[in-house]
């Protein structure tokens, strides 16, 4: 098959995985004469394609050959899908020509499972290793791992890419057992589970180098340090609207993946028609306005100090609101918690009015060091003002007690299955 | 009074005459800024030299700012320089100026220094290079790009592409400016016309059929791709041209998908087995694999695996914690934690060989609390303690152990079978019902929540209960 065909269809069968970042890991360029390209830290997104994601990294599937049959996948065996697997050089070669175009910052390389995962693996971990040590390559590269090869090879693998992902695929344990019959989750936590140990531990080994002396005058400059493993730490996906799972078993599985495997990010993914799907999952357009809730949810809890549960539980149904954003919807059902104001609230209170971000409120309590903020101050830090006035007081500003938006109808959203 | 500057991103020269202009007091308004070869102002104030009026007031600015202005520096905004004078200007004479995030000049040099950092930004990513000279005669091709920046960047982007592609020859023409990299030297050109760069070459149809199949149909959102990606950076994108034919047939595409009846799968690939558990034939590895499995108390959903004990069979003493923590959770072994690491440096002083002796837990996943991203011990309740009693039995009668030690309130409970007040009852042997022998004392993560003043005697005391089971 021509490379332009196995492309097209390997292309295809990996678009459905919502990751791309490029960013953290080892800073590195190829100023001292050797290798090709570089990574500073800021992830670089080339293009976008027309469904708003990003193109950062060449994002495509070895081979989409797989002998699993996950009902939600594409690849999955019984599909009918075309079928292609690239030869390990035919990658090495895309991914260093599209890098010298600029198209790409590096390679995200992920596969169907043939033979076996071990073999499957080391097919991964043998293009990562070719485009390091025979290449120089200097780009960014994430792995896919297969969740059930051996302890070695995900070694290996954190040795040459500068993020792994291991996709959790369903948010709950009785959905993966449904619907990814082959998958085992505990197989998945227990690799996530060694991925963040060997992480911190190359991490502290950094540390202790760093406080070494590192050169001795005139001597010739030794051999660049071993990149860190998986310098830019470790991500999973989750597959949204393929089962029943709602949105508050969602967030707890994020919430509790962050804390234990202490992962960059939960990617959601909605799930998404596909050609020749299987005929247990009757196909609608994907749920993307929950996918998008779900993503400002996730926001919430990382950098905004919310619980899971706060932002959606069972006792409130379960659901996001797709209507309003669900730091708004927060904030509508905790009318006790405002106004805040501007002037004294901490930081911790101000990150909970609607319409601020981070950015903003740091912002503001630079500013109120040296004065009193006024409510026209809020339009300088181009926040959304109407949207902010009714939660806080300012110098000049006290809202009345009926200037917060009532609460709309009941939440809605449509059923997913 | 006219000030002209060399270029139009002519920092040292700003930084010079900014100097001198407040060294002789000009007020903001009454500066005239201009560049060489630039445009005249008709109604241009005549040339007047003011001379310094005293000594000038002392002016330290913070590092960001001149950090800000290499920025301000490179947007097309006429006004730049003067609103840059004005800043400085007035950080000489209002000091609180500096600590003011909100002031509108400050604001809107920093709205300008954005705009330029965004800019640049985009010009990292929307460079694309097109290899030419490549006659296969071992010289290496010069990849040559044509890109329109929207503001004055090229000079202060290239150090990056540079970095990037050190080992590379490449060429960037603007309509402002080119640079090219032969491999050991930078080189500044006057700008160029897009009929100079090469045009399209096979590799770059690669290029389209990879954006052209990473598209998914069913999740089109033009505006969202627009505001990452605006119409103005297009021209110069060779996959841009697909982006219209692509939008046009995505609504059909996804409809097809959605209407189409599954069909029979022509099963040419072998499914894999659902992945079983095959347990073990018998004994300890046996109970481990089943304990896996174990879902009896709700907390064995949250943890990563459930945590076996290790160590001979047969041992002088078996010792048993209360539960793994977060350490334990995730490698998968008993005691490796901070605890663990207590427990091992009392082993020494008490002459105990870790190796030679089990260590288990009463329970066997980790029970936490989520507070952010940390998982908090929190101690098991007695029923789940209870409902993991058989674990530890079982555990017990396949190891064989001489005497057991029970580390802690939680695993005396279990162990003696009735609450235990560990204070009271530790270092004394105390018998079971089935004749074994049990000597209770704190667990090691109770004497790290001591306060510092308590913990080096708490620690002999420990020490010697240690000393008291292995004697």
């Amino acid at each position: 098959m021509e490379i332009a065909a196995k492309l097209a269809i390997l292309a295809d069968a990996a678009k459905y995985d919502a990751s791309c970042a490029s960013s953290g890991g080892v800073q590195r360029d190829s100023s001292s004469g050797r290798g090709l390209g570089s990574n500073e830290g800021t992830g670089i997104c080339h293009s976008y394609a027309p469904d708003g994601r990003c193109i950062s990294l060449l994002k495509i599937l070895l081979t989409n050959y797989c002998q699993y049959d996950c009902l939600y996948c594409v690849n999955r065996a019984s599909s009918n899908v075309p079928r292609a697997r690239f030869a390990i050089d035919e990658v090495v070669r895309l991914t260093l020509d599209f890098y010298r175009r600029n198209c790409i910052e590096g390679l995200f390389l992920s596969s169907g499972i043939i033979r076996s995962p071990d073999y499957t693996m080391e097919q991964l971990v043998e293009v990562a290793r070719r485009l390091r040590e025979e290449h120089d390559f200097r780009g960014y590269i994430h792995l896919k791992t297969i969740p059930d090869a051996a302890p070695d090879l995900l070694r290996r693998a954190g040795q040459y890419a500068d993020r792994l992902s291991i996709n959790i695929e369903l948010p709950t344990q009785q959905g993966l057992a449904e619907l990814a019959p082959q998958k085992d989750g505990a197989a998945i936590k227990r690799s996530m589970a060694r991925l963040r140990v060997q992480i911190e531990a190359a991490r502290g080994e950094a540390r202790d180098a760093s406080r070494a002396p590192t050169s001795i005058p005139g001597a010739r400059p030794a051999r660049a340090a071993a990149p860190a493993f998986s310098a830019a730490g470790q991500s999973t996906q989750m597959i949204v609207g393929a089962d029943g799972a709602d949105d508050a078993a969602i967030l707890a599985t994020s919430a509790q993946l962050y804390g234990a495997y202490r992962l960059k990010r939960v990617c959601y993914s909605a799930f998404s028609p596909i050609p020749d799907a299987a005929s247990a999952l009757p196909l609608q357009a994907p749920p993307l306005a929950r996918e998008h809730r779900l993503y400002q949810a996730d926001w919430l809890m990382r950098y905004y100090g919310f619980a899971a549960d706060e932002i959606a539980s069972p006792r409130t149904g379960g659901m996001l609101r797709l209507e309003v954003d669900p730091k708004l919807a927060w904030a509508l059902a905790h009318p006790e918690r405002f106004p805040v104001d501007l002037n004294r609230a901490p930081r911790e209170l101000l990150l909970r009015v609607p319409g601020l971000g981070v950015k903003a409120v740091d912002r503001l309590l630079l500013a109120r060091r040296v004065r009193r903020v006024r409510a026209e101050d809020l339009k300088r830090l181009h926040v959304p003002v109407a949207k902010v006035l009714p939660f806080v007081l300012a110098a000049d500003h006290r809202p009345a007690r009926s200037a917060l938006p009532s609460p709309t109808a009941a939440p809605q959203q449509a059923a997913l299955f | 009074m006219r000030v002209q500057l060399a270029s139009e991103t002519d920092l040292d020269g700003f930084r010079r005459e900014a100097r001198a202009l407040l060294a002789s007091r000009a007020r903001p308004a009454q500066v005239e800024w201009s560049v060489e070869g630039g445009q005249e102002d008709l109604f241009a104030a005549d040339e007047t030299v003011m001379e310094p009026q005293g000594p000038a007031p002392a002016l330290r600015v913070p590092p960001a700012f001149v950090e800000l202005c290499q920025h301000v520096l490179l947007h097309r905004e006429p006004q730049r320089f003067a609103l840059l004078y004005r800043l400085l200007w007035r950080l000489a004479h209002e000091p609180n100026l500096r600590h003011d995030p909100l002031d509108p000049d400050m604001l809107q040099a920093r709205e300008f220094a954005q705009a330029v950092r965004r800019d640049i930004h985009k010009m990292h990513a929307f460079v694309r290079f097109r290899p030419v000279g490549d006659a296969g005669d071992g010289a290496q091709p010069l990849h040559v790009a044509w890109y329109e920046p929207a503001h004055r960047i090229v000079e202060a982007v290239a150090p990056w592409f540079q970095r990037r592609f050190a080992n590379m020859r490449w060429a960037i023409l603007t309509p402002d400016a080119c640079v090219e990299w032969d491999g050991s030297v930078l080189q500044l050109r006057p700008g160029a016309s897009r009929a100079e760069a090469p045009p399209p070459d096979a590799g770059e149809q690669l290029w389209l059929t990879y954006y052209r199949n990473i598209f998914n149909p069913a999740r089109l959102k033009l505006a969202t791709m627009q505001k990452e990606m605006p119409r103005r950076y297009w021209p110069n994108l060779p996959e841009a041209q697909l982006i219209a034919p692509l939008a046009a047939e995505a609504r059909e595409r996804s409809t097809r998908m959605i209407e189409q009846p599954a069909s029979t799968p022509l099963r040419r690939i072998p499914i894999a087995p659902a992945a079983t558990t095959m347990l073990p034939p018998e004994g300890l590895p046996r109970l481990n694999a089943a304990m896996q499995q174990c879902r009896t108390c709700p907390i064995g959903a949250l943890a990563t695996q459930a945590v076996a004990g290790e160590g001979p069979l047969a041992p002088r003493l078996m010792f048993v914690g209360e539960q793994p923590g977060d350490q334990e959770d995730l490698r998968g072994r008993p005691f490796v934690g901070p605890a663990g690491q207590l427990l091992e440096r009392a082993f020494a002083e008490a002459g105990i060989v870790r190796e030679e002796v089990y260590l288990t837990n009463a329970v066997r996943h980790f029970k936490y609390d989520l507070r952010g991203k940390h998982r908090i011990h929190k101690t098991p309740s007695q029923q789940e303690a209870l409902a993991c009693l058989h674990w530890l039995r079982e555990e017990i009668a396949l190891v064989r152990p001489r005497a057991l030690v029970a580390l802690g309130a939680t695993a005396a409970r279990s162990l003696l079978g009735r609450s235990v007040v560990v204070r009271a009852e530790r270092g004394t042997w105390l018998a079971r019902g089935d004749g074994l022998q049990v000597l209770v004392t704190l667990h090691p993560s109770a004497l790290l929540r001591l306060p510092v003043s308590q913990q080096a005697r708490a620690f002999e005391e420990f020490v010697t209960d240690l000393r008291r089971a292995a004697a």
